[in-house]
């Protein structure tokens, strides 16, 4: 063990470590209730957990929620990056979810299209 | 577990399992499985989570929910509710009593809410069997800032700066007693861990090593190298079975690591720690009493002519240690001496852990900075007094500290406030008691435990102890004597003058402090005869109210000595003579008849 093993070994382990302390720069919450998951809410979580293993982004943690009061447009998640306001994203499938990871997670853009509103109620 | 999205933080700490934990591990395994949620819900075992009152319980990660007394039936459902639909389920939360609304997130219940982690830094948040969750913490940084950046004279420096005492008992200065060895040279020189916690009621340094054992062994290796020395010794108590299996499964891991050996992070330092396990006596925590049983000798005190840091364990310079003293190390080199020194009070610096006991709603663990109120431990952490009795007194300092009234409530509790009230720091048991405790019962029960736990080898705590404990037990049968009082005040100095250990020395704690605050009762006992708590049996007269006695004849068929006796459909009588108290009578009785004075 040299002291740069340290850096490496947290580094490794930041993922599971912001998890735990439930602090980190990104946190995407999938609407889970009945009408989230007949809508394939489940698929759409799957995708973008395997987003974040594939990117190896690190900080970024899941949530599920109840229904979203909004079950026509389900499956929909909801962003929030720290220090800005929360975005919804309705109506989605797979590959919308891939998209809205890569462009607003990894790259901080809102996918404008995808959207319902920004700035809805905050559960951070 | 690669990409789990959510972490089930269930507490593996003594309490709760064995409340059950593990099988709610089984269950929870089982039931994510059954909805194919085993690669997104992971079930991770952690160390004390401190709230043992709600036992077992379980934090949901990221989300900070908090859920307690769970049973495995609970299992099925919440797994379905919570984790595959997403709605948390608000019959397992907290629900305080005065307020009746479920609180969701662990941060915002009242238990957690005004404590603040330093020795506990880790607690409920890793798995102890995992030392790269330590690692990710910021653990082994300590160590490596002190090997890398930092001459030992340094370390010392730090460590003085940052006002450190002893957390074991006698609140030592941490740095002057590591400078006092690093001064003698040798070599050979030890650190030893001092895990053999007698206090009864009293789980804090098992908890600190069942959670998080890395953060004793780190502190070990910075002491080592601060003073030279090469060779660590944790001396465990055998009681202790899942704080050893995770002891002894840390310091492999750290050895695997390379984190314990030779040259550590490639320097010129080696250290290794080995296991002692004791047998449990009391009197091994004190160190000379700890030195003669590792030296394979009777387990008892001797005067100390020459202090342990010149020679100690085989006459060699020695460092011993608190388990929670060595878990704050490391963050104090990591953070630095000012950080430390700016928590807390006047002279008694940073935080310390408390296993709060007794009559209080939240019974568990707690970590506070210096200072705080006894009221805030008890009300707003403990959550007040079980049943919402009223408070009589807090017992601080083990069994041979003292007890404290209502009007001290307010002391902020540190070393100095503490010892000023007659009590002691001790290692920081807190006995909750409500106004059903007879305080000479109380001054009783230690004395007894603290005449059993004597070694016997000086006189005045041999015969002193059992002299007082005489004393206070003919005070607890109605045969005291007002003369009695002036003894016992007078034993209990001679005790605590003449006796060669802290045990002695402090023994007379119990009396005294009871006897300065709860005189009223001695002299109710003493004088009229009476128990005002209703505890001390051969104090108490039962009698039978003929307007509230139906006749059902219910007492006088259970009473074991045939002391009831009366006609039927005609109120009962007790037979003073027969009566052996037992109390069978005012159990059974249906309409409240049986009076107890
Ligand atoms: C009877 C008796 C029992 C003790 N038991 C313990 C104990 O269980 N754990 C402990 O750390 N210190 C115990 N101590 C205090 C130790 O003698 C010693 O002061 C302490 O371990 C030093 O470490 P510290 O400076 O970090 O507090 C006991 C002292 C006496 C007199």
């Amino acid at each position: 063990m040299r002291f740069e093993d340290l850096d490496k070994i947290t580094d490794r382990m930041r993922k599971v470590m912001s998890l735990r302390e439930g602090s980190s720069q990104a946190k995407i919450t999938v609407h889970m209730g009945t009408c989230g998951l007949s809508a394939g809410a489940r698929k759409i979580m799957k995708a973008l957990i395997q987003c974040a293993d594939e990117t190896a982004t690190k900080d970024v943690i899941f949530s599920t929620s109840a229904c979203a009061g909004l079950c026509s447009r389900e499956p929909m998640i909801t962003i929030e990056l720290a220090g800005q306001a929360p975005v919804k994203y309705v109506d989605l499938t797979e590959e919308k979810a891939k998209r809205i990871f890569s462009e607003h997670i990894v790259n901080g853009k809102i996918v404008a299209e995808y959207a319902l509103a920004i700035g809805s109620e905050q559960t951070l | 577990m690669k990409s789990c999205h959510t972490h089930l933080l269930l507490c593996a700490g003594t309490g709760c399992v064995s409340n059950g934990s593990y099988r709610i591990k089984e269950a929870l395994e089982r039931e994510l499985g059954r909805h194919n949620l085993q690669d997104e819900v992971a079930v991770v075992m952690t160390g004390c989570n401190g709230f043992c009152a709600q036992g077992p319980v379980m934090t949901v990660q990221p989300d900070g929910i908090f859920y307690q007394l769970l049973s495995d039936a609970d299992i099925p459902p919440l797994v379905e509710e919570h984790f595959l639909k997403g709605r948390p389920v608000q019959r397992l939360m907290y629900t305080p009593p005065e307020t009746q609304a479920p609180i969701p997130k662990m941060s915002e219940i009242g238990f957690f809410k005004k404590q603040r982690l330093i020795a506990l830094r880790n607690r409920g948040l890793i798995d102890p069997e995992n030392i790269e969750e330590y690692i990710a913490r910021g653990g082994y940084r300590g160590l490596a800032k002190a090997l890398g950046a930092m001459t030992p004279e340094r370390i010392i420096e730090e460590i003085k700066n940052s006002q450190l005492r002893g957390r074991g008992g006698a609140g030592y200065p941490t740095g002057v007693k590591w400078q006092s060895a690093a001064r003698h040279q040798s070599d050979v020189k030890y650190i030893i861990c001092n895990a053999d916690e007698g206090d009864p009621g009293a789980f804090m340094d098992r908890s600190i090593i069942e959670g998080d054992p890395h953060a004793v062994l780190e502190g070990m290796a910075i002491a080592g190298r601060a003073v030279g020395s090469g060779h660590g010794l944790v001396y465990i108590r055998a009681e202790y079975p899942i704080a050893l299996e995770r002891l002894n499964l840390a310091i492999k891991q750290a050895r695997e690591y390379g984190l314990l050996g030779k040259a550590i992070f490639d320097t010129d330092f080696d250290f290794d720690i080995s296991v002692f396990q004791g047998a449990g006596a009391f009197v091994c925590g004190e160190s000379s009493a700890m030195r003669a049983s590792i030296q394979g000798e009777p387990p008892e005190p001797s005067a100390k002519h020459t202090h342990a840091t010149e020679a100690g364990l085989w006459e060699k310079p020695t460092v011993l240690n608190n388990v929670e003293t060595l878990a704050v190390v490391p963050e104090i080199i990591r953070r630095g001496a000012a950080w430390f020194a700016g928590i807390g009070t006047e002279q008694s610096k940073g935080t310390k852990v408390f296993s709060l006991v007794g009559k209080v709603k939240n019974t568990g663990l707690v970590e506070v900075p210096m200072g705080t109120t006894l009221r805030d431990i008890i009300f707003d952490i403990g959550g007040g007094i079980q049943g919402d009795r009223k408070f009589k007194a807090v017992q601080t300092g083990g069994p041979s500290g003292g007890c404290l009234p209502a009007s001290l409530l307010d002391m902020p509790v540190d070393y100095e406030r503490l010892a000023e009230a007659g009590s002691m720091m001790g290692s920081g048991g807190m006995i909750v008691m409500d106004e059903d405790t007879c305080m000479v019962d109380v001054a009783r029960y230690f004395l007894d435990f603290l005449r059993d736990e004597s070694c016997g080898k000086c006189t005045a705590c041999r015969e002193g102890v059992d002299a007082m404990h005489q004393l206070v037990s003919d005070i607890c049968a109605g045969n005291g004597k007002q003369e009695h009082l002036a003894l016992l005040e007078e034993l209990g100095q001679a005790v605590k003058d003449a006796s060669m250990c802290a045990l002695g020395s402090t023994a007379s704690n119990p009396v005294l402090s009871t006897l300065r605050y709860f005189s009223d009762e001695y002299e109710a006992h003493i004088r009229d005869h009476r128990c005002p708590a209703g505890v001390c049996k051969a104090l108490l007269t039962f009698g039978i109210d003929p307007e509230k006695c139906k006749a059902c004849l219910l007492c006088n068929k259970n009473c074991p000595q045939t002391a009831i006796s009366g006609e039927k459909k005609k109120p009962q009588k007790i037979d003073q003579e027969k009566c052996i108290k037992c109390g069978v009578c005012r159990d059974v009785c249906k309409f409240d008849a049986v009076t107890v004075q």
